[in-house]
């Protein structure tokens, strides 16, 4: 049973998809403007992860080698055009606000890399946990980026509304003077920039010592 | 600081007093008219906001001097020349935090970051200035008329944008930036008024080269910004390659194509006004001239200076953003180790091969 824990928490930390493999950086930039955004991001790939891993780890064996690449995309399109529509229909502010980035899932090496390089050679159970955990993974690198780049950038914390409140926090000295470059581009490749040997700092001192010890 | 006691090297030997700590106090020094003149003609605030710059640089030398644990490098003079330089670089009405913004990102991001002097890819102080200048868009834009021309206008320093700016939004109407200003009733010196009338000239460009203009604090006065760059070139502190191509790049564009945004037509653009403003001067002699993000030939330079023109020349007349010469600078930093691969000095007695073919 631990090697499947396993599986589902590499993602976390030991695999994390973007401050350690560094994928899927252009919509980890692009849509970590607010906070809201970067949730809604999340949650896209997540879905789009979990079953485009189970259905490949399922097609695995039938799936002929000479047009794996082709036949993962034809999977993964039809899960992130079923995602568009769906947001489209229920959600369609955050379908609005993440534009371009939606569809651009398909491309996202992200999902084409846990295709390749773990659903094609797995179990279901095992590709379906790795999918999980590397999707709440990158949701939490785009909330943890939303989350500063948003407070800096803009002075605000937009979450999702929820009854009568907007989801809109203000924070207080920042809103009215925010630092807008946060939110361009170059506020995004910036704190990417400073994000990445934090992260590496971070796994040094949370293993560090279980490697001692061993 | 633990300096070897013995050097090996081949000979011949050429020693120079000049060193890194000479250089910069030299630099500083040059810089020092130029900064009390903004101090006279914006009052005790742009010293505040001055000495608020170069308090929070030489803290951040200090801080990353004892993280980096190597002995103190603010005798060097580099961290208080960033600060004066990103103090210049402000507008005097700024809100404090503002430059202690910018100098903390000239001095963690833009030059410890890297590695401290010498490894920055980017100028600092220019850094810190672009860096604050897209967060802080309209604190940065917005300026206040000097005690002279507050006087010649009637109004006690009321605040005010600066020509270019002014020029930037009304160009489009189709008339000269003196039409421009004259015609919005933007104040100018009795003194600039005679001058003018001697040589002809626009009395805006006139107040420009002496300092009467809204603006930042150190980039009024382009004739102390030029003695300053004056005297850098006679101590040898720096070429005339980089701030003689800038400058004479961006003013031939200007002439040849500056016309034609006012219907004046090829050759016919204005030459001092685009010159005098914007805080050219500062940039081409003392920003632009940073060793560490400049060539290292002079082959390279003169490509470094008419780059710089080149850019200035298309944000000032096309771009969207009042912000021209920092931004083209910043740009020319990013080109310069491409520059340096590309050119480089002949060696020493090297012949160039004969093509093959080409004599028997």
């Amino acid at each position: 049973m631990s090697g499947h824990v396993k599986e589902f928490t590499k993602g976390f930390f030991r695999e994390n998809p973007t401050f350690i493999v560094l994928l899927g950086l252009c919509p980890t930039l692009g849509t970590t403007t607010m906070v809201a955004n970067g949730i809604g991001m999340g949650l896209g790939v997540i879905f789009v992860l979990f079953f485009s891993n189970i259905i490949i780890s399922l097609c695995r064996k039938c799936i002929p080698a000479s047009i794996h690449i082709p036949a993962y995309i034809v999977i993964i399109a039809t899960l992130v055009t079923l995602l568009q529509m769906l947001l489209e229909a229920y959600v369609p502010s955050l379908y609005a606000s993440l534009g371009v980035y939606l569809p651009l899932i398909v491309v996202n090496c992200i999902i084409l890399g846990r295709a390749e390089a773990f659903a094609s050679s797995h179990g279901v159970l095992d590709s379906a946990l790795d999918g999980l955990g590397m999707g709440m993974g990158l949701t939490m690198n785009l909330t943890v980026i939303a989350l500063i780049r948003e407070v800096l950038g803009a002075g605000t914390i937009t979450l999702f509304p929820i009854g009568g409140w907007d989801g809109v926090i203000n924070v207080p000295i920042l809103h009215t003077t925010p630092c807008r470059v946060m939110t361009l581009a170059a506020g995004a490749l910036l704190l990417m920039g400073y994000l990445l040997p934090a992260f590496k700092a971070l796994i040094g001192l949370i293993t560090a010592p279980k490697e001692a010890t061993r | 600081m633990n300096a070897p006691t013995l050097t090996v090297s081949t000979s011949p030997h050429v020693h120079s007093r000049q060193d890194t700590a000479s250089i910069m106090w030299t630099v500083s020094a040059a810089l020092l008219p130029a900064a009390l003149w903004g101090i006279y003609s914006y009052g005790p605030r742009a010293m505040c906001v001055l000495l608020v710059s170069v308090a929070t640089t030489v803290l951040a030398e200090l801080l990353c001097d004892r993280l980096t644990r190597q002995p103190s490098t603010l005798w060097d003079g580099s961290a208080v020349l960033s600060g004066l330089l990103v103090g210049m670089n402000m507008s005097p009405s700024i809100p404090f935090y503002i430059p202690v913004i910018a100098g903390l990102f000239a001095m963690l991001v833009a030059k410890w970051s890297f590695g401290g002097l010498g490894a920055n890819w980017a100028n600092p102080a220019i850094a810190g200035r672009v860096f604050v200048f897209f967060g802080f868009t309209s604190a940065m834009s917005s300026f206040r008329l000097p005690g002279a021309l507050g006087r010649a206008s009637g109004a006690d320093a009321i605040g005010g944008a600066t020509p270019l700016t002014y020029l930037k939004t009304r160009l489009v109407d189709g008339l000269a930036s003196t039409d421009v200003l004259g015609g919005n009733g933007y104040p100018f010196t009795k003194f600039a008024a005679k001058v003018a009338d001697m040589c002809h000239v626009s009395p805006y460009a006139v107040d420009a080269f002496f300092g009467n203009i809204a603006g930042c604090i150190g980039e009024g006065s382009s004739l102390l910004l030029l003695a300053g760059g004056i005297y850098l070139l006679y101590k040898k502190v720096i070429t005339w390659h980089i701030p003689a191509t800038y400058l004479g790049s961006f003013a031939i564009l200007n002439w040849l194509f500056g016309g034609f945004a006012h219907g004046a037509g090829f050759a016919h653009g204005e030459v001092l006004m685009p010159l005098f403003t914007g805080g050219l001067f500062l940039g081409a002699f003392f920003m632009a001239t940073d060793y560490v993000t400049t060539p290292c030939t002079h082959k390279g330079e003169v490509i470094f200076g008419i780059g710089c023109g080149f850019f200035t020349f298309l944000f000032r007349n096309f771009g969207s953003m009042p912000e021209a010469v920092s931004v083209s600078i910043l740009m020319m930093n990013i080109v310069t180790p491409t520059i340096d691969r590309y050119v480089k000095n002949r060696k020493f007695g090297f012949v160039k091969p004969e093509k093959k073919g080409a004599q028997a």
